[in-house]
């Protein structure tokens, strides 16, 4: 499609490992398409080249954990038109998100050898509890196809195709049999949005609630069921539940009813 | 025809005759600690000495005392996969200078030979024939896939923990729908299936393979044991004026009972060989010079699937389970003139909650019969799906 100029790409990074963005470079085969349809113009992880802004559509990674990222994601929300979230650290926290249970000063006294150097905040949080999000992306990491995806859409005016339904379904749709029913392991897939493509049970591990909470997701039966018929105890469900989304809603009411009962 | 008699020995040579006519054989196999639907080589390749073991979201294989090819009920898959795609390209575009040029997806005739097709499993099959091939809108990739079917059809011999095709008047023996139809019979020192041929395609392919007439006695042993299987059905549902109850309990408080249990997480409708729902989506490339429209399987479950203007009609999962329930057991029935449910039980095994959709609908039954609830001036459910 012809177009008055490319619309400007920038990439950003908060408390993150990095691997959503490299997701980006990932699309190997769709770089050049990528590159043929928007100026790549904010990518560090890509080139130190830096356009300056305001941008058409930014990607942001991370979560907010320190006082100088909440200033600096509203300086980014100013500069783009359009901000997506992307991965689990940007759309719930991310697995720094564990410390939000935990007093953080306990722990950078004990890490740090100098701790007033360290100027960090009391919980690690989403994008979106600070500025406001166009639309977030699910994941840890994000999956390639739904990244791609995002893009088209956003380059053609649409609403991405991202399914807020079960892993469940993707599972079935894929053939795979049931690792829970079939025997007996557990899986967070019913409770979990999918995206992933049911990755782990095709190869015979429970989910592990990549992609955060479906939309409707009902835990506690979940959780009742794991109890009474595949012998989980408290500490499993804390576990399971704790992990990339462990500060998303659903999973974080569920898993503290759980430390609770310890 | 009279009913004929198929030595363990010769089922290579019923499968290679099917090959030779081009036919692709899809039959059971074990995968994964179940057993699966999948392309199918030679007899060995068959869950021989393999049985399920089913309860109430619990799925589990047994090693039988005997080689039974045969010997299991019905597992996730069912033939809903082969005929009806979880996911279908419906066309494709392409940007020209004046528009846009399409290009519909051409229709496939995979020519499959289904082996191993239970009562209750051609019953579906008959079900979907009426929604994808009854009225004014056909689907003409359904057609494709289902005419070009062979079906082996065999009956079972036992019935398994979540079986109920009894009580639906589906099985255990098959009636119709089929190219043949086995009965694996394991005799002390023999290994032998009776058939029965049921359409003129069958009665071809069976001239090429060595086959003799079955003897009475052959006969009878083969209907006891699938009379065996008729009294061993795990569980019942009592369908007399079922319909009625359930336009009758739209407000049933059975119905936040079970949506304090049930996930929402669709695994049901996959695996319910009748349930038929998909969604449509559009895709564009990145360059926005082609598109696509795909078709994937989607549930009543999800809240995408009843989305309208404003938002889902069926917003909480107390509806969404009713919906199921009552278009399954009830609606099916104006919509299509049968029950949606054939009693294979899948919706209960493969609940990852065990929600049992015979003890859900006898629940309401039972409650309804104690506080006797007007028919007249309640709701009643539109017959949607």
């Amino acid at each position: 499609m012809t177009r008055a100029r490319k619309p400007k790409l920038a990439v950003w990074k908060f408390a993150s490992c990095d691997g959503c963005q490299l997701s980006l470079l990932d699309c190997e085969d769709e770089l050049l398409a990528i590159a043929g349809e928007v100026e790549i113009a904010n990518f560090l992880e890509a080139s130190r080249a830096v356009v300056k802004g305001p941008y058409d559509l930014s990607l942001v990674e991370g979560s907010i954990t320190t006082p100088h990222d909440a200033k600096r994601i509203q300086q980014v929300r100013r500069a783009s038109k359009t901000l997506v979230t992307i991965g689990a650290c940007a759309t719930a926290g991310g697995i720094q998100a564990l410390r939000n249970f935990k007093d953080v000063q306990e722990f950078v006294s004990v890490v740090y050898a100098q701790p007033k150097y360290i100027d960090s905040l009391a919980k690690s949080t989403p994008i979106a509890d600070h500025v406001f999000v166009d639309f977030e992306l699910r994941g840890c990491p994000i999956s390639k196809q739904q990244l791609l995806e995002v893009l088209s859409a956003f380059l053609y005016g649409r609403k991405p195709n991202t399914p807020a339904s079960s892993v469940c379904l993707e599972c079935k749709r894929r053939g795979t049999t049931c690792v829970m029913v079939a025997q007996g392991t557990a899986c967070l897939g019913p409770v979990t949005q999918a995206g992933c493509g049911a990755l782990c049970p095709a190869y015979n591990r429970g989910c592990y609630g990549c992609f955060g909470p479906m939309e409707t997701p009902n835990t506690v039966s979940l959780a009742a069921w794991w109890q009474t018929e595949l012998d989980a105890s408290d500490l499993d469900l804390l576990r399971a539940l704790r992990t990339f989304n462990a500060y998303a809603g659903p999973f974080r009411k569920e898993s503290e009813a759980h430390d609770r009962k310890q | 025809m009279p009913v004929q008699l198929l030595d363990w020995e010769a089922l290579e040579e019923f499968f290679t005759a099917l090959k030779r006519r081009g036919f692709t054989l899809i039959g059971p196999q074990l995968q994964d600690g179940a057993i699966v639907y999948d392309q199918l080589e030679k007899p060995e390749d068959l869950p021989l000495g393999w049985q399920d073991v089913q309860d109430k979201g619990s799925y589990r294989l047994h090693q039988r005392d005997d080689e039974a090819a045969f010997g299991y009920v019905v597992g996730p898959h069912s033939w809903k996969r082969f005929l009806h795609p979880p996911s279908l390209r419906l066309w494709r575009a392409k940007r020209s200078e004046s528009g846009f040029d399409l290009q519909e997806e051409a229709l496939k005739d995979p020519k499959y030979a289904f082996i191993g097709v239970r009562a209750c499993e051609l019953s579906a099959i008959e079900i979907q024939n009426k929604v994808f091939l009854g009225g004014s809108y056909t689907d003409p990739h359904y057609r494709a896939r289902r005419q070009g079917a062979f079906i082996v059809a065999v009956n079972c011999t036992q019935a398994g923990g979540n079986c109920f095709c009894a009580s639906m008047g589906t099985g255990p023996k098959v009636e119709t729908g089929f190219d043949l139809a086995l009965t694996e019979v394991l005799a002390p020192s023999r290994h032998y299936f009776t058939v029965e041929v049921g359409s003129e395609q069958g009665a071809e392919l069976l001239k090429e393979i060595p086959h003799q007439e079955a003897s009475q006695q052959e006969i009878a042993t083969a209907q006891q044991l699938v009379a065996t299987a008729a009294g061993q059905m795990g569980r019942e549902l009592d369908n007399s004026g079922l319909k009625e109850i359930l336009y009758a309990s739209y407000d049933h408080p059975r119905w936040d009972e079970i949506a304090e249990r049930c996930l929402s997480c669709g695994n049901c409708t996959m695996v319910c060989p009748t349930c038929f729902c998909t969604t449509v989506e559009d895709v564009t490339d990145l360059s926005g010079q082609e598109a696509e429209r795909l078709r994937h399987w989607d549930s009543c479950f999800s809240i995408d699937f009843s989305y309208i203007h404003g938002g889902s009609v069926r917003a909480s999962g107390k509806a969404r389970y009713r919906q199921w329930l009552t278009h399954k057991l009830a609606s099916w029935i104006d919509q299509f003139g049968s029950s949606g449910c054939v009693g294979c039980g899948r919706c209960i095994t493969w609940c990852p909650v065990g929600i049992d959709i015979t003890a859900e609908a006898t629940a309401i039954r039972n409650s309804q019969a104690v506080t006797g609830v007007k028919t007249k001036g309640t709701r009643h459910v539109q017959a949607d799906h």
